[in-house]
């Protein structure tokens, strides 16, 4: 027993955890009242909630690939902070993102005042195509993210060698990088997508777009039928893992990272009808995600006069909230990417498709006996968005990770830096620009999310979520718009510096 | 860098601190504690006649208080559950964690309302809303004629999704699935909940909204904006009674009965109409607000809890049926 | 004395064997053919592959249960010696205490070894801002400070231009032959062999020989290492 390498230990413990977390919940609730029965809806629904998944999943990466391929190969000025605003709108609270959508392909909305100025008939939003679109609007980024990675990740040379050799470079090269990254992408947003509510619903128009999630809630909500609501959730976490097995028998194993800040050095791709194509590509996801955000953004300027006074508060402990957060991510992203693995990988997994009412009341049971829930609120809000962030966080770190190891995992050992050592002297200053991107997307996540602070709150303890959905409920619509904007402003502050706290001061 | 860490730490460490007075807990929807709900009042005007300290939980909207008592069971720290809609009523009695209440009180209600155990704090009519400059049918079927667009909630996640279904349930009888099939062109969508259908309808995507009869109240009162209706229907307007209940297992139960009989005093139920916007059980001496009553319906329809249990099921499932196709 | 018992390692489908015996204090080249199991086999030695089967003795001593950072060997790479975020001084200092926190005696040790390299004074530099040559000899002073008894190098100065090579190896030579150290040097050039080492052990087609005078295996060279190096010029 030689005891190489970054510490495992942590790892397991995290894996353990993060599986108390989305298994261990569910048992109180699986052992309460009620007989779960899968009825003729619900087989409606899982067919529903597997349809729309996938052709969400599809649809982003397919219009993924050419995104990141323009970016991975253009330099062009604000292409930085163009990577980052991309990534908004998955931070977006859902609700403000479906307005923004509306506001551009709603029925006032941009779109259709366009194809009536041109005396077009109008178009509707609602169904299933809705329904991929928003999820195509909230997850292309995440996949835009993941497939440049893989672009990133190819070595410069041997780009340069399929140069001289005038090797075309789809084949050789991006063909084989994409077959490695794509499936993973897939499973990735598949994942998301199962639990897919609110827009399913709302974008889908009816009954016929209902989720899994749905009969979730009206299982627990109407039913009162907690263990009925937790089989369901089992099915999701069911799916979520067939998802991400399948990705990892087709993906062969994955590379070393670098920094997305750096565009791929390319002889190719010079002509005018790829230089055109990129264009199109970065414009057009441009568009299509900022020019919603915008408008989602310019509703909330005219609320920002309506703010209750309660909002210097709500900010303060939704910040609070995405620090714990983070803090807790970075911590268990950090142990499962050096323990490696396919236990990481289901770690790093399944809380994709926690569904978050069922995670919640779970944890609400679970702790209800031991804790004043007023005490636990705004702990157990954290815990649960760095459950929620934490395979995004593994998805930068593990990537970064892997270099280190391979790079200086050798030297490390022949100089006897194991343990803690190790992670003081070598890997967290080497880590630094992926843990400053991890923790910049856990704690925008976080200030997003509305997550278990709805169950949990007692006075005076909400949040900037919470107190979006309380103006909502109280008509005060203005309000609420107001509170998104600077949901969206503070999840993006927080981005930005976590991001670029990252990366200055980095080692070359 | 400290103070301010100082400052959001005390923040969260928010909750009131223990003291020797006897408390009672009060486990509502979260609306109701906001701090535009009727929440502080209520708690500052009980608090200042009980020499308790009153605190009010938030367990998340109205349909998720009564799962949260039933998995909290006999071991719930609530002494009364404020907030639970008529229509679950039924279900609640059926878990047999409420006690009796000792409150006598003439109600306003515009039905009859016996029930030893349930009593109600406020009320209101669900109705289509709309916009006062454009066209107003003056029924469901009407509306189904019409091009208005109409946007709903869903009756499995929200109570005013059930309340419409239940309400097509009364009016239309065997025919409400056919009622449902002819409305199915013009309502745009479902939301999960009441707020991101209003959401939608305030930001044009729809003509017509299902609500209740006092929202143009909140347009008025609180926006002075008098553009928007509640369209008076044929065939009347079914009723949404909240109500609350002492919890059998409560340490405090003269607490409870205290507060159940202060629920229907002056000092709460003055606060409801701009607060809650809904009808008061008990209408104030001062009378409601002026233009909280907009439209007064002629006729209310009605299902008693029991009768509402029973038809719940199969009235979700004709509506799913007619607009899942 | 390093003793390498009936050792056999496994990389993939690879497999080299190996059973022989260092003297301490020599100098020895493994030399051999590309992919011939060089690096491999300073990987079994230095603890980066555990064996198939087989020990490896220092001294009568098994080595099997230590983990790298605890065997009485420093190592250095092909590339990647120093860690680019820590200066010179930083980087030779985990050589007398990975936990970094250095005595003063310590200190002075460390810029002793940097002077000794020919660093003086630029112990605060990351090694982005050294040379190639400045940064092999960073590496060394590590090596130097380390003060173990085995020294073992895998082409370290791969990367370096001929003279600059030429220069280090006889600086490797002159500090460690001074302390009685023995280095084990993987090269695939035959002049380093001539040049630094009394012994060669030629790896090739999954087996190390014994160790065997430099001269007469150059001037005679087994059939896997004549294929190797060629017709003699």
């Amino acid at each position: 027993m030689t005891r190489t390498g970054a510490p495992r230990l942590p790892g397991a413990l995290a894996a353990l955890m993060v599986a108390g977390l989305c298994l261990g919940t569910l048992v109180p609730l699986l052992r309460g009242a009620g007989e779960g029965g899968f009825g003729a809806a619900d087989w409606a629904a899982l067919r529903f909630t597997l349809l729309q998944a996938a052709l969400s999943a599809l649809v982003s990466v397919a219009l993924a690939v050419p995104v990141a391929r323009a970016l991975a190969r253009r330099r062009f000025p604000g292409r930085g902070a163009l990577v980052t605003l991309l990534g908004a709108p998955f931070l977006l609270p859902v609700i403000v993102a479906i307005l923004g959508l509306l506001a551009l392909f709603g029925r006032g909305g941009l779109v259709n005042d366009a194809l009536a100025l041109l005396g077009l008939p109008r178009l509707s939003i609602y169904g299933l195509h809705g329904v991929v679109l928003a999820h195509v609007f909230l997850n292309l980024p995440l996949a835009t993210r993941l497939i440049l990675q893989g672009w990133l990740d190819v070595p410069a040379e041997r780009f340069r060698l399929a140069a001289t050799l005038n090797a075309p470079v789809w084949a050789v090269i991006e063909r084989p990088m994409l077959a490695r990254i794509v499936p993973g992408a897939l499973a990735a947003i598949f994942a998301l997508c199962l639990t897919s509510f609110s827009v399913a619903l709302i974008l889908g128009g009816g009954p016929a777009a209902t989720t899994l999630e749905l009969a979730i809630y009206q299982a627990i909500r109407f039913e009162a039928d907690v263990a009925g609501a937790a089989q369901l959730a089992l099915l999701q976490y069911l799916l979520c893992g067939a998802a991400a097995g399948l990705a990892l028998g087709l993906a062969p194993g994955a590379m070393g990272g670098a920094g997305l800040g750096r565009a791929v050095e390319r002889w190719d791709a010079q002509g005018r009808a790829a230089r055109t194509g990129d264009a199109l590509a970065i414009g057009g996801a441009a568009l299509f995600l900022l020019l919603p955000l915008a408008l989602a953004a310019l509703r909330g300027v005219g609320g920002l006069a309506e703010l209750p006074p309660e909002v210097a508060g709500a900010a303060g402990r939704s910040l609070l909230v995405a620090l714990g957060a983070t803090a807790l991510t970075l911590i268990l992203a950090l142990a499962l990417a050096m323990r490696g693995g396919h236990l990481a990988l289901v770690a790093g997994t399944l809380p994709l498709a926690a569904s978050g009412l069922v995670l919640g009341t779970g944890l609400l049971h679970l702790l209800r006996p031991h804790v004043a829930l007023a005490t636990a609120a705004l702990p157990v809000t954290a815990l649960v968005d760095a459950l929620v962030a934490l395979p995004f966080a593994l998805r930068a770190l593990a990537p970064a990770l892997a270099e280190i190891e391979a790079r200086h995992g050798r030297l490390a050992d022949s100089l006897g830096l194991t343990g803690l050592r190790r992670l003081r002297i070598v890997l967290l200053p080497l880590l630094r620009p992926a843990l400053g991107f991890a923790g910049g997307l856990a704690a925008a996540l976080s200030v997003g999310n509305l997550g278990a602070i709805a169950l949990f709150a007692a006075e005076g303890q909400a949040t900037l979520p919470l107190l979006m959905a309380r103006l909502m409920g109280a008509y005060r619509m203005e309000a609420a718009a107001g509170v998104g904007l600077m949901i969206l402003v503070l999840a993006l502050g927080l981005f930005w510096a976590f991001d670029r706290g990252g990366r200055t001061r980095a080692a070359a | 860098m400290r103070p301010t860490l100082a400052a959001l730490l005390a923040l969260a460490a928010a909750p009131a601190l223990a003291q020797d007075r006897p408390v009672l807990t009060v486990l509502t929807y979260d609306s109701f504690t906001s701090e535009w709900g009727p929440g502080p009042a209520v708690e500052t005007a009980f608090e200042a006649e009980c020499g308790c300290d009153l605190r009010l939980v938030a367990g998340g909207d109205g349909a998720a208080l009564l799962s949260r008592l039933q998995l909290e069971g006999e071991t719930t720290e609530a002494d009364v559950v404020l907030g639970l809609d008529s229509n679950l009523v039924a279900a609640a009695r059926a878990t047999g964690l409420f006690a009796p209440h000792a409150a006598e009180a003439a109600l306003d209600l515009p039905v009859d309302w016996a029930d030893d155990t349930f009593l109600p704090f406020d009320w209101g009519w669900f109705s289509v809303v709309g916009r006062a400059d454009e066209p107003q049918p003056k029924s469901f079927r009407e509306l189904a004629e019409s091009d208005a667009s109409l946007v709903i909630q869903d009756p499995r996640s929200s109570t005013p999704g059930l309340g419409l279904v239940l309400w097509i349930e009364a009016a239309y009888g065997d025919e409400a699935p056919a009622v449902w099939e002819a409305l199915r062109d013009n309502i745009v969508t479902v939301t999960p909940g009441w707020s991101e259908a209003y959401n939608l309808f305030l930001e044009g995507e729809a003509d017509l909204v299902l609500s209740y009869t006092t929202s143009p109240a909140y347009h008025l009162i609180a926006e002075e904006d008098a553009g928007y209706v509640a369209l008076p229907f044929d065939e009347g307007h079914y009723l949404q009674v909240e109500v609350a209940a002492k919890v059998a297992s409560t340490d405090q139960p003269e607490l409870a009965d205290r507060f159940l009989a202060f629920m229907l005093s002056e000092g709460f139920q003055g606060v409801i109409p701009t607060t809650n916007w809904m009808y008061p059980a008990v209408t104030p001496s001062a009378g409601l607000p002026e233009g909280f009553e907009s439209v007064r319906p002629a006729t209310t329809l009605f299902l008693a809890p029991e009768e509402a249990e029973a038809l719940r099921g199969p009235a979700v499932e004709a509506w799913r049926g007619a607009l899942s196709q | 004395m390093l003793r390498l018992e009936g050792l056999e390692l496994a990389q993939g489908a690879f497999r080299l064997a190996a059973d022989l015996s260092v003297p301490r204090g020599a100098t020895v080249a493994l030399l051999g053919p590309s992919g011939g199991g060089k690096s491999t086999l300073l990987a079994g030695i230095a603890g980066f592959l555990p064996p198939r089967a087989g020990r490896v003795l220092w001294d009568g001593r098994d080595l099997g249960p230590l983990p790298p950072g605890q065997r009485p060997a420093s190592v250095l790479f092909q590339d990647n010696n120093l860690f680019p975020h820590l200066s010179a001084a930083q980087n030779v200092g985990l050589g007398l205490r990975p936990s970094l926190r250095l005595s003063s005696p310590e200190r002075e040790r460390v810029a002793a070894a940097l002077a000794r390299v020919g660093l003086q004074g630029l112990g605060d530099r990351r090694p982005a801002q050294l040379s190639g040559g400045q940064q092999a000899r960073a590496a060394l002073a590590r090596v130097l400070v380390q003060e173990r008894p085995l020294v073992l190098m895998d082409e370290p100065f791969g990367a370096l231009g001929p003279a600059l090579k030429a220069e280090m190896l006889a600086l490797t030579s002159e500090v460690l032959r001074g302390r009685g150290a023995t280095l084990l040097l993987v090269t695939h050039d035959p002049e380093d062999a001539r040049a630094l080492a009394d012994l060669v052990v030629v790896v090739a087609e999954g087996r190390a020989s014994p160790p065997a005078p430099t001269a007469a295996v150059l001037a005679d060279p087994p059939p896997a290492l004549r294929a190797y190096l060629g017709p003699p010029a």
